[in-house]
């Protein structure tokens, strides 16, 4: 396994503005958040030779990662995309320090951006597509609360998992994206409002569900000894993972998902336990989603995900701070770049709101989670080396 | 006869044997010829085994509800008459699961577990959907 605790470290960050952003195309985006972490990293875009992107949703193209490179000024001898959903993020500061590892670069930039809120506005050339529509559409389903809507179904058949436990979730999030200017959703809800909002598909109600959102995140990985050069304090990795599911249709379960594998990786390679962690990030599509991870980051025991989120216990103040941004349910939708962006900030303490702020943060978790079930990555972020 | 906008399958090379078996009222699954397990998705290549020998047999038509799902947003215009609609995973005795619909009942209702027996749903002259419908214990 790569001895990477301490040797490699974030840092620079990048976010854009997230909401309703017509006048932006995605690769507008892309370039502002990339341009913004390389000013909070002090370097200059000649200083870089690493990038990685996920596709536009709405224009797959070959070598998008290098497009972006050029039109960046970024003279790149490392840039690929990868294609793992919401996983793509996370799993993307694991490949960047893998290629920095093998002498491929030195310097990478992570950039994830979107245009799910307006990107109907925008032309479309062709559709980034999950490869299953056959089996799916016909029979209308479509769209992401249902891709995900079956480990919800399957966790409350198994485990007796409630509603109002669900919501729980959605209500804590809420609450973190009220102490959160850059929030999109401000207004505080309670289990009972987020049991009378809609179904949208059964068992997830509106308040089950992510917001969709544009906007665009970044984020700068180089070695520890550049960092030391640089302005901002590094944030340091300790440990990586990733881990997938067999497909929905085959896999033996749909209550673990690829976060059991993806975490014990991560934890094994920074030898540390869920005990040790401080707060979490984690990818919250949707209510359940978070909460499914939360027990495959041995947070507690499997099926135990429901009375584990109640009672304020994954809310600042309680045992374990989650999504202390508001996550993808209430700040907004830029497919867990800013779950990274938002650890890196508490880890270098004083960059958010001090409501917001987790006392003595020390050692901070990161899921991303994508192509429906399919695919998990981990992170394990610290301000100590 | 009013337009159907609802999105077809797409066959191909793999995937049109499954599609004709619907049209037929039978439908098949490849049944691998080396370890005999059933497979779907189609696909050229036993994922157990690795066979590349493979039958299309029909099959039985039982199964049981997986996973139960009600939409109650459209997810196009196409929908909007059919909401709330069941959307459930069925496994069926061959031991393949497959997304489809319960139909025929209150899409509350169906549960994890019951079992279901499956029809067709000829829903244009070139396309056959498979559907289901609840069966007593």
């Amino acid at each position: 396994m790569l001895d990477v605790k301490g040797r490699y470290a974030i840092v620079g960050i990048g976010e854009t503005a997230v909401g309703k952003l017509p006048e932006m195309t995605t690769f507008s985006l892309t370039l502002q958040a990339v341009h913004r972490a390389l000013a909070d990293a002090g370097l200059k875009p000649t200083d870089v030779d690493g990038v990685l992107c996920d596709q536009p949703n709405n224009s797959p193209q070959r070598a998008y990662a290098v497009t972006v490179a050029h039109a960046a000024g970024i003279p790149v001898t490392y840039a690929t995309d990868l294609a793992m959903g919401g996983a793509t993020p996370a799993a993307s500061v694991a490949h960047a320090i893998m290629a920095i590892e093998a002498g491929l670069c030195h310097t990478v930039v992570c950039v994830h951006a979107q245009k799910q809120a307006t990107g109907r506005l925008e032309p479309r050339r062709g559709e980034l597509h999950d490869g299953k529509e056959d089996y799916e559409e016909p029979f209308g389903l479509l769209g992401a609360p249902a891709q995900h809507a079956s480990a919800a179904a399957r966790h409350m058949h198994e485990y007796g998992t409630t509603s109002a436990q669900l919501a729980a979730v959605a209500v804590a999030f809420r609450k973190h994206a009220c102490l959160n200017p850059a929030a999109t959703m401000r207004t505080p809800i309670t289990v009972e409002d987020v049991l009378n909002s809609r179904w949208i598909v059964k068992p997830f109600h509106l308040l089950d569900c992510c917001l969709v959102s544009d906007g665009a995140g970044a984020v700068v990985v180089t070695s520890a000894e550049r960092a030391r050069d640089l302005p901002r304090r590094p944030i340091y990795v300790w440990g990586f993972g990733t881990g997938h599911r067999p497909d929905t249709l085959e896999s033996p379960t749909l209550t673990t998902l690829g976060g059991a594998q993806s975490s014990a990786v991560a934890y094994r390679m920074a030898g540390v336990g869920p005990a040790d962690v401080d707060f979490a990030e984690i990818y919250d599509c949707f209510t359940a989603i978070a909460m499914i991870t939360l027990e495959d980051y041995g947070f507690c025991k499997k099926g135990e995900g429901g009375p584990f989120v109640e009672n304020g216990r994954i809310e600042l103040g309680g045992q374990l701070p989650v999504n202390t941004h508001g996550g993808l349910l209430s700040q907004g939708h830029v497919e867990g770049m800013l779950h990274i962006t938002e650890a890196v900030k508490q880890l270098r303490g004083g960059e958010v709101e001090p409501e917001r702020q987790v006392p003595n943060a020390r050692l901070g978790i990161v899921s991303g989670h994508g192509a429906t079930l399919s695919c998990h990555a981990t992170l394990l972020l610290s301000n100590e080396q | 006869m009013t337009e159907y906008r609802k999105p077809l399958p797409r066959p191909d090379q793999d995937s049109r044997p499954f599609w004709k078996s619907c049209q037929a009222h039978q439908m098949a699954l490849q049944q691998c010829g080396g370890c005999g397990r059933f497979r779907f998705p189609p696909r050229l290549v036993c994922p157990h085994c690795l066979s590349e020998e493979a039958s299309w047999t029909p099959v039985g038509g039982g199964g049981r509800v997986y996973v139960s799902l009600v939409m109650y947003r459209p997810p196009n215009s196409a929908w909007e008459g059919d909401v709330p609609y069941n959307l459930s995973m069925v496994e069926l005795e061959e031991g393949v699961r497959l997304w489809s619909n319960v139909v025929g009942c209150d899409p509350e209702t169906v549960q994890i577990g019951d079992r279901v027996q499956l029809q067709y749903d000829d829903v244009t002259p070139e396309y056959t959907l498979p559907r289901f419908r609840r069966v007593q214990e």
